[in-house]
């Protein structure tokens, strides 16, 4: 757990201003990792460059955790195809609202992890997919690739090296499921978001059958990170093998909500209390979904010493996800928030998978007839026999994504379901 | 307008050409395309999608299917501003249904519907990734209005 964060300096999102224009970028050193790659091509030769960033531990910020640079080492040998780095910008998951900061307020900084991955896996162009609802930041971010092609650091021969790099923006039109890595890989192709069967992982075969990585942006905005300061550096910051900054975003039942750059492995109370300014009107804490939507909900009394890393939220019962933390007040309606969460899911099944298509479906229905107070005890059991049915059985995560909150929910909050349920004849009689 | 009048400007045909530079196949560019499309006729109704394919010389069943999967794509015609209300997990417990009915008791209708003057259609969307400013809502795929109240909404759409 990290205890000395008051002096933590934000690093992804540092506060100066004007940070996303290119010059002022390059006046804080903007670009340098960079530029020492290419000026010592020996010391860090594409090998030593994916070394480093797994020597790091840079955990996925898209919401699984996986090693960057583990992944980045999965790439084939190149030979005649096109290689592809496809950067998911698509942040859909309720609850997170990070990525965007990083398109406003630092884009080149990722720009420029971007890049070093790119020499790194030998990737011949960037495909950087945005959701289409922001388009706002679509236009910023834009303006600052552009940028980077006048000065020479991304096209053709750059900066005089003969390495040739492309990077094209492009965004979706409204569907969650254009964020899960495969999904993406079809919305890239034109088509229609469905998740490809895994294996082959996209390392083997993605855009358009040739060897294509896929990492969320956030992620590669630590890459800079690592090659100016180390590995060691690196896995210093944070928490026991989840290190390194973290773009927190809190929301929900607080008086200070926002995007919060800190180390991994904060204390969760202390990023309630301190740092997000306590619960508003001063009620007490009921619970915290701590990564998203789809990470389990924890309840306060659960939360005595955890700290953001996926060792202590997984020994508390939940995932660290994309760390968009969503805090709830005692006034809470779990019932409710319980069927509003399965509405989305319902909705945003791609509808490939029978458990996944008919699963969200049934836990919709159900939970809108207990939230009317219709629902009997026997409802419950139900619904969680549903999601073990529905676990493991897909071709993507959204259908786990979709069976572990109400198999939590239920579970930690069985009291509040049972009381909106009609009492049963029996119990009655 | 019938659906031998429709057509892409020079202009358009141009940015269209650029948007295809970007992919090695003509499919890669139909969202992007589609988008170019429902920018010029607000919607991109059968007709539209038709355009889209003919453009880009793709099967018409491909463009309607990449059509109908995507949400922020209208494929009917819609009010002149669309007020798409975030009812998802952060929003709903900051007091997004307060906001979604709030509107639609002033406007007259419900989420799905426009307005008899075709000024205003009203829809509840999921999550828009403004989590932290909630409750909030985007107008027609573009600006977004963050923490909202009623006398907020009020103001906008007396503003709009
Ligand atoms: N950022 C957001 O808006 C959202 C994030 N999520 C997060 O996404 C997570 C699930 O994502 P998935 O991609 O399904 O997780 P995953 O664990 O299947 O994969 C994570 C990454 O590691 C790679 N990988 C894993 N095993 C591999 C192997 N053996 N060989 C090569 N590559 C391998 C995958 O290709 C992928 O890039 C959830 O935990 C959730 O938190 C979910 C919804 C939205
Ligand atoms: C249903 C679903 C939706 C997802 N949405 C996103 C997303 O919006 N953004 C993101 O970066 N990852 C998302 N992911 C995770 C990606 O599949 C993938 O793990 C991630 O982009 C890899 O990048 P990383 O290793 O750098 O985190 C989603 C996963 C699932 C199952
Ligand atoms: S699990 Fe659901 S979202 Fe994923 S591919 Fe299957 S049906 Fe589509
Ligand atoms: S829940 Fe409304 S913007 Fe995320």
């Amino acid at each position: 757990m990290v205890e000395d964060w008051k002096s933590y300096e934000p690093l992804i999102i540092p506060d100066i201003p004007n940070l996303h224009r290119i010059e002022v970028y390059e006046e804080h050193d903007g670009y340098r990792a960079f530029r020492r790659i290419l000026d010592n091509p020996e010391e860090w030769s594409r090998t030593n460059v994916t070394n480093e960033v797994k020597a790091a531990n840079i955990r996925g910020r898209g919401g699984a955790g996986f090693n960057a640079g583990l992944k980045w080492s999965f790439m084939p040998q190149p030979d005649e195809r096109p290689r592809y780095l496809a950067c998911n910008g698509d942040e859909s998951e309720p609850g997170t609202f990070k990525d965007r900061n990083i398109f406003e307020f630092n884009p080149h900084l990722f720009i420029e992890g971007a890049l070093i991955a790119a020499y790194a896996m030998s990737v011949d162009v960037i495909y950087v997919y945005i959701r289409g609802e922001y388009i706002d930041w679509v236009r910023i971010f834009e303006k600052a690739v552009e940028e980077a092609y006048e000065k020479g650091y991304l096209g053709e021969d750059i900066l005089g090296t003969g390495i040739d790099i492309e990077m094209y923006t492009t965004y979706g039109a409204g569907a969650y499921i254009c964020g899960e890595e495969t999904g993406m890989l079809e919305s890239l192709e034109g088509k229609r978001g469905y998740p490809r069967i895994k294996p082959p992982f996209p390392a083997q075969k993605g855009l358009w059958g040739n060897p294509t990585t896929i990492n969320n942006i956030e992620t590669l905005a630590n890459v800079p990170l690592v090659i100016n300061n180390g590995a060691d550096w690196y896995q210093s910051i944070g928490a026991e093998d989840h290190n390194g900054p973290v773009l927190y975003g809190i929301s929900g039942h607080v008086n200070k909500p926002g995007v919060y750059e800190y180390p991994a492995g904060m204390p969760v109370e202390d990023l309630i209390y301190d740092v997000a300014g306590g619960i508003r009107g001063n009620k007490e804490l009921k619970a915290l979904i701590p990564g998203g939507t789809s990470t389990p909900v924890l309840r306060a009394d659960q939360l005595e010493g955890v700290s953001m890393d996926s060792n202590s939220l997984r020994d508390a019962g939940s995932m660290m996800g994309t760390a968009g933390m969503v805090v709830l007040d005692e006034d809470t309606d779990m019932v409710d928030l319980l069927w509003r969460i399965t509405h989305f899911f319902h909705h945003e099944s791609c509808g490939q998978c029978t458990p996944c298509r008919e699963g969200t479906g049934w836990l919709e229905k159900v939970l809108l007839k207990i939230k009317n107070g219709e629902g009997e005890i026997k409802d419950l059991d139900l619904l969680l026999d549903m999601t073990t049915q529905m676990e493991g059985r897909t071709i993507c995560a959204l259908a786990d994504a979709a069976a572990w909150p109400v198999r939590h929910t239920i579970n930690r909050f069985r009291d509040e379901f049972e009381e909106r349920c009609k009492k049963s004849v029996h119990a009655v009689a | 307008m019938t659906e031998q009048e429709l057509a892409f400007t020079q202009d358009e045909l141009d940015e269209i050409e650029r948007i295809k530079a970007k992919f090695p196949t003509n499919k890669a560019a139909t969202l992007r395309v589609l988008w170019v499309a429902q920018e010029k006729y607000g919607h991109v109704k059968p007709e539209v999608q038709n355009l889209v394919a003919d453009t880009l010389d793709l099967p018409r069943s491909h463009v309607h299917g990449v059509a109908s999967f995507y949400t922020q794509y209208y494929k009917e015609e819609t009010g002149t501003y669309v007020l798409d209300v975030c009812t998802c997990l952060s929003c709903q417990v900051c007091g997004g249904y307060d906001i979604l009915h709030h509107l639609e008791d002033e406007l007259g209708i419900k989420a799905g519907e426009t307005t008899e003057d075709g000024m205003f259609t009203i829809q509840e969307v999921e999550c828009l990734g403004a989590c932290g400013y909630a409750p909030m809502l985007q107008v027609t795929n573009g600006v977004y209005a963050n923490n909202l109240t009623k006398e907020k909404v009020d103001k906008l759409i007396e503003n709009l």
